[in-house]
């Protein structure tokens, strides 16, 4: 049986990843289980304000989503 | 005597002086200690893209209300990448305070005071507080300030290099040409370095190296605590000018009478 949900098809980090239609960006940061940490977001070569985690993702969006790690 | 005044950055005032990387420790539970242990009020981090999935995180080993966080753009190589890391860089930490790295050279390391001045005019104009880290030239450190730099951090030596203060005169030179913090970045490899640059007047010492990589790092960021110390309060109590001949410490009259010279 065909599945209704239809996804989209999203970059992330550089790698094509498909989300189901609907899916903010605060959702893809739940399911990547990445929103316990401090992250930063570029969509689309814009930074993104945290205030902007609930836009809904579109086909073709390009996101980057970066951390701190250790430097010096 | 002299008491030590706390060191401003932007919004930020420091006690210690002593700045702290956070990278190459053998574990995040070493460097937690380490951090510590050097008394530091502020550490650099650098941003990467995030593991994804989830996982330990650095951040899980820094307490923020202890620390400052300073953001690097380290590994950039021009003032748009760097201009772009800082951006982000502020949103992750919610800190408007950066440590601009541009660097002009691969196998060096050595920074690229034409895009660093960039990149600090740009990151300035967006109102982030710019630590730029550049070469130990005068004239570049004076027109990083110039810029807008809120600190000039001249590396004493290339990053990770451990050789210490190269050129101590052109740090003094530093030092005694801008009015901004100037803070020594890069090169540390033991104590006595961190001494030196204190004891040349500069306000603080970035490092990272030389305590992570230490066979002891825990050990060696309590030697960098007392480093600074000692070369800071060297510094304030003012050193004795260098002489060319001895001058005696006992007195030279009322000594008893010499047997067989004359």
């Amino acid at each position: 049986m065909m599945s209704t949900e239809t996804t989209i098809e999203i970059e992330v980090n550089g790698d094509v990843k498909r989300v189901p239609d609907g899916t903010t960006l605060a959702d893809l940061l739940k399911d990547l289980r990445v929103e316990q940490q401090p992250v930063a977001v570029e969509l689309n070569r814009t930074v993104l304000k945290s205030s902007g985690f609930e836009r809904l993702l579109r086909a073709g969006d390009r996101l980057e989503i970066v951390t701190f790690v250790g430097g010096g | 005597m002299i008491a030590d005044e706390p060191l401003v950055v932007g919004r930020h005032s420091f006690r210690s002086r002593l700045f702290l990387g956070t990278g190459k420790y053998p574990t995040f539970e070493i460097m937690r200690e380490a951090l510590e242990v050097s008394g530091t009020e502020c550490v650099t981090v650098a941003l990467r893209r995030v593991a994804l999935g989830g996982g330990q995180s650095l951040l899980d080993f820094i307490d923020r209300k202890r620390y400052v966080l300073l953001p690097n753009t380290a590994g950039c190589y021009t003032a748009q990448d760097a201009i772009r890391t800082a951006l982000l860089a502020r949103e992750a930490a919610m800190s408007d305070l950066l440590k601009l790295e541009v660097l002009g050279d691969r196998l060096t390391l050595l920074p690229d005071p034409v895009e660093t001045l960039t990149a600090t005019r740009a990151l300035v104009k967006e109102g982030l507080t710019v630590l730029a880290y550049t070469s130990d030239d005068p004239v570049v450190a004076m027109r990083l300030q110039d810029a807008g730099a809120a600190v000039v951090m001249p590396l004493g030596s290339p990053i990770g290099s451990g050789q210490g203060i190269n050129n101590p005169r052109n740090i003094l030179l530093i030092k005694n040409s801008l009015s901004v913090p100037v803070i020594v970045d890069a090169g540390v490899g033991t104590a006595s370095d961190v001494s030196i640059a204190f004891e040349l007047g500069v306000d603080g010492v970035l490092l990272n190296t030389g305590v992570a990589l230490a066979r002891d790092p825990i050990l060696m960021a309590k030697a960098m605590r007392l480093a600074a110390e000692s070369g800071r309060a060297a510094f304030l109590a003012g050193r004795i000018p260098v002489r060319e001949y001895a001058s005696p410490s006992s007195p030279e009259a009322g000594k008893i009478e010499a047997a067989g010279n004359r």
